[in-house]
């Protein structure tokens, strides 16, 4: 998609950035101020999880538009180490950077569509989608 | 409708529908029948009817044609060619034109329907009650808390009451809803008391692994209004007590 | 940027102004432990209002900050987080769980106050 936009993120400074983007990019979508927060408290936890256990990645935000719906997604790529048990990963309470381990189930819970691949040691791609309703 | 009424539109009708024909441009035609469906659908008119009436008008319409040309076969099969594409697209923009309008009516209904079955209200200064009555599905669940979360902020509340005697039954999501309420209330700095709680909603709520110990329960909703006064400090006494004591 | 913290009799107040990094929220921790430390503080409140993101890593060093200063002897409360952003927290989670909150600087305030009437 052309009209995408991409935050490279090298460093916890990036995480403000992607955040603000995606609040911007929401608004302008035109959800809700709820929505827009969830949004951006989901970006937040994305690009986090890139800098704590891949260090560099990018979060790339861009608009999607169906027969009869609109919404933002978002795409959270890295070269890290990627992820052993995603099924350990996606369970409340487990972390492996001795975090809160809230992380990844919690991501799930703010938006409407969830989809996480991950490859031992080449890395995990995230993309999650929020819907205007 | 009266008699003139139905001769009117059916006038407008035929109007558009000759501009339609003419032009080849439907903008004229689909803003009147929004306006039309504006206008009738508050009256009970139903897509049946509406749909009727254009495809009465098309075939009378192809009659005329008929007759009109029946001597020169081939200048009615081209004409027909053309009237075809034509009356079938008017009646489409017609009846698309009338159920939009009808969802978007329906849809302003629900809207208002639920903001009337969620009312956040302010009995005293700092103390909310919020009755929830019926039932809830997820998305009510979710307009519920934002609009008490909105609620205790606007009126500075530092105690919110929730009734939910009127609510039958509550599968796991809207329970971690409720919770998540409760939750989310404090983190704004209000105390939540939740009154009128079944059962077979507790049992639940104990099922989703949250601490009942931890939310403050009230049997019935008065007894969880007095509670909340206990905690913002007022003492109420009956006006004679008030006076002998004094 | 770095997070104002005044001092007001026997507590101090803190405000967030902006969207902070984690190195801002780091720095943040050391200068508000420093200044409780400074001024043998009672209570702390810290002003959340202009956050319009708290995710887990905020949370959690403002947690941390709470039960750190709690080792010094004093209370913090939090103040002003918005309700979207108390909406978001929950669904991801994140609940504050044994720290204080209220409404606003005022309601914070009160708060510390009621609490050290009620432990003198």
């Amino acid at each position: 998609m052309p009209d995408d936009i991409r935050v490279l993120i090298r460093s916890n400074l990036d995480i403000v950035k992607a955040r603000q983007e995606g609040r911007a990019l929401a608004a302008r979508t035109g959800f809700s101020a709820t929505d827009v927060t969830l949004i951006a408290t989901a970006i937040s936890e994305l690009a986090r999880n890139i800098v704590s256990y891949a260090r560099q990645g990018e979060i790339v935000l861009g608009v999607v538009e169906s027969a009869n719906a609109k919404g933002v997604t978002i795409i959270s790529r890295d070269s890290g180490p990627g992820i052993r048990s995603i099924d350990d990963a996606m369970r409340d309470g487990y972390s492996t950077s001795g975090g809160l381990g809230l992380g990844l189930p919690g991501v799930r819970r703010l938006v409407d569509e969830f989809i996480i691949e991950s490859v031992l040691g080449r890395g995990t791609v995230v993309r999650v989608t929020k819907w205007l309703r | 409708m009266t008699k003139d009424e139905i001769f009117a539109e059916a006038t407008s009708v035929y109007d558009n529908y000759v501009e339609a024909l003419a032009t080849g441009t439907f903008e004229a035609l689909q803003s009147y029948s929004r306006n039309l469906s504006e206008r009738i659908i508050p009256r009970g008119v139903e897509t049946h009817e509406v749909v009727g009436i254009v495809l009465l008008l098309r075939d009378v319409l192809a009659r005329s044609l008929f007759a009109k040309y029946q001597g020169d076969f081939t200048k009615l099969n081209r004409i027909l060619d053309a009237y075809e594409p034509a009356a079938n697209r008017i009646a489409n923009t017609v009846a698309v034109g009338f159920v939009q309008e009808r969802e978007r009516v329906i849809r302003q209904q629900q809207e208002a329907i639920r903001e009337l079955s969620t009312p956040v209200l302010q009995v005293r200064e700092r103390l909310l009650i919020l009755p929830i009555i019926g039932v809830i599905d997820p998305q009510r669940a979710r307009q519920l808390t934002e609009q008490l979360l909105r609620g205790i902020r606007t009126n500075r509340a530092k105690v919110v009451v929730i009734d939910i005697t009127g609510v039958a039954a509550m599968d796991a999501t809207v329970a971690n809803h409720l919770v998540q309420t409760v939750e989310a209330s404090r983190l704004l700095g209000a105390t939540v008391i939740v009154t009128g709680l079944s059962p077979e909603i507790a049992q639940t709520i104990v099922n989703i692994g949250v601490d009942l110990g931890k939310m403050n329960t009230v049997g019935d909703l008065q007894g969880g209004i007095e509670q909340a006064e206990r905690l913002l400090g007022y003492k109420v006494v009956p006006a004679g007590e008030a006076a002998a004591a004094a | 940027m770095e997070v104002p913290i005044l001092k007001q009799g026997r507590y101090l107040i803190a405000t967030i102004q902006a969207a902070l990094s984690d190195e801002d929220l780091l720095q943040f921790r050391r200068a508000l432990l420093d200044r409780v430390i400074q001024f043998r503080s009672r209570g702390v409140v810290v002003d959340v209002t202009a956050l319009d993101v708290m995710d887990s890593f905020a949370t959690r060093t403002l947690r941390d900050i709470t039960y750190m200063i709690r080792l010094r002897g004093a209370d913090t409360v939090i103040v002003g987080i918005q309700p979207e952003v108390a909406f978001a927290m929950v669904q991801l989670g994140l609940t504050l769980e044994g720290v204080a909150t209220a409404l606003d600087l005022e309601e914070g305030l009160a708060h510390l106050e009621q609490r050290a009437r009620s432990s003198s």
